[in-house]
C-alpha cells in the first residue's frame, strides 16, 4: 500500500536553533532518506520551503483569489514529505517513526487512495 | 421457539465468533465476512432442519461461508481491483483445496486472538477499538454495546461502520504484532 508521510514540526524552533543541531537534524534526514531510498520503499521524498514562501489560491465567483501564506495558521508547519509503498499501516508506522522531526513534531500517515486510470495520466 | 431452533440459535451463538475471525483473517475484510457470514447462517437454517446436523457446525459454516463470499466477490465484480479480487479467489480457492494454512506457521494459531489485536490496533479511537472487539468478538449486539457506552444504537452502528472502513482503508494488518508493538494494543483493556 502506498502512504504520504506528513511532516509537522514547528518553523519557529528550527530557526532559533544553534547552527550545529541544525546540522545534526539535517544530517539525520540525510540517513534516514538514504536507508529508506536503499530500502526500496520510497516513492517520493519532498522537503518544502517554510509557510513564509506559501502561497494559497481559492476561486470565488469564478475568480481566483490568492493570498499570502498557508492554507491554516498552525502551531506546527508542514515541512516535507515522503511517499512510502509499504506492506500496511504497521510498516508505515515503523518508518514514520524514525523521521527524526518525530521526535519533536508529528508525522501524519495518510493512505494513498486508490483511483483507477490515475497511474495512466501520470 | 421450538427445540431444533433453540438448538440452531445455540450453535449460531457459540460458533459465530469463531467462524467470522477466521473469514475475516482470510479475507481481509470485515464487511465481507460479516456477509458471508450471514449467508452462511441463512444456509444453514434452510438445510440443518430438514439433513440433520453436521458433524462440525463450525467447519461447515466457515467452508459454506467462503464458497459464499466467493460468490460475493465474483457477483461484486470488483473489477477495479481485479488483481487482488482475482488472487483471492485464488487463495480462497487453494484453501478450499486443502493447501497450505497460513495457520500451519502461525506462532499464535488462533483467529480470534489476531481479530483482537486488529481490533485493538491504536490507529483506531479507544472507544472505536472497545465497541469493535465487543460487537466482533463478543458477539454483542449493537443495541447491547448502546447501553454499555451509554450512548445511542446510531452512534454505536456509526462508531463501528467507521472503524472497519479505516482498517480496510488505512491498511491495517490483521496480525499478531510482535512484542514490541504489543503494549499499545492492551490499552483498551
Amino acid at each position: 500500500m502506498k502512504y504520504v508521510l506528513l511532516i509537522y514540526a514547528a518553523e519557529k524552533n528550527w530557526a532559533s536553533l544553534p547552527q550545529e543541531e541544525q546540522g545534526a537534524i539535517y544530517g539525520g534526514y540525510m540517513a534516514y532518506t538514504e536507508k529508506l531510498g536503499k530500502s526500496g520503499k520510497m516513492l517520493a521524498c519532498e522537503p518544502l520551503e517554510p509557510t513564509s514562501t506559501a502561497t494559497t489560491v481559492r476561486v470565488r465567483n469564478g475568480k481566483p483569489v490568492s493570498t499570502d501564506g498557508p492554507f491554516a495558521e498552525t502551531k506546527e508547519q508542514l515541512g516535507g514529505l515522503y511517499v512510502i509503498d509499504v506492506k500496511d499501516l504497521n510498516e508505515a508506522m515503523e518508518w514514520a517513526a524514525g523521521i527524526p522531526d518525530a521526535l519533536t513534531g508529528s508525522i501524519e500517515i495518510r493512505p494513498v487512495m486508490d483511483v483507477s486510470g490515475i497511474d495512466k495520466i501520470k | 421457539m421450538n427445540a431444533a431452533a433453540e438448538a440452531l440459535d445455540r450453535i449460531f451463538r457459540t460458533e459465530s465468533g469463531a467462524v467470522l475471525a477466521t473469514l475475516i483473517r482470510v479475507l481481509g475484510d470485515f464487511q465481507l465476512a460479516e456477509d458471508a457470514l450471514q449467508d452462511a447462517l441463512t444456509a444453514a437454517l434452510e438445510t440443518w432442519p430438514a439433513q440433520g446436523l453436521p458433524d462440525a457446525p463450525g467447519a461447515w459454516l466457515t467452508t459454506i461461508a467462503r464458497r459464499k463470499a466467493l460468490d460475493r466477490l465474483r457477483h461484486a465484480r470488483i473489477v477495479q481491483a481485479k488483481s487482488s479480487a482475482l488472487a483471492l479467489a485464488m487463495s480462497l480457492e487453494q484453501e478450499a483445496a486443502g493447501a497450505a494454512d497460513e495457520r500451519d506457521w502461525s506462532p499464535v494459531p488462533d483467529d480470534q486472538l489476531r481479530l483482537i489485536f486488529t481490533c485493538c490496533h491504536p490507529a483506531l479511537s479507544p472507544e472505536a477499538q472497545v465497541a469493535l472487539t465487543l460487537r466482533t468478538l463478543g458477539g454483542l449486539s449493537i443495541g447491547e454495546i448502546a447501553r454499555a457506552f451509554l450512548a445511542s444504537e446510531a452512534a454505536i452502528a456509526q462508531r463501528l461502520a467507521r472503524a472497519k472502513q479505516k482498517i480496510r482503508r488505512a491498511g491495517i494488518p490483521y496480525e499478531i504484532p510482535d512484542r514490541d508493538s504489543l503494549g499499545p494494543r492492551l490499552d483498551a483493556f
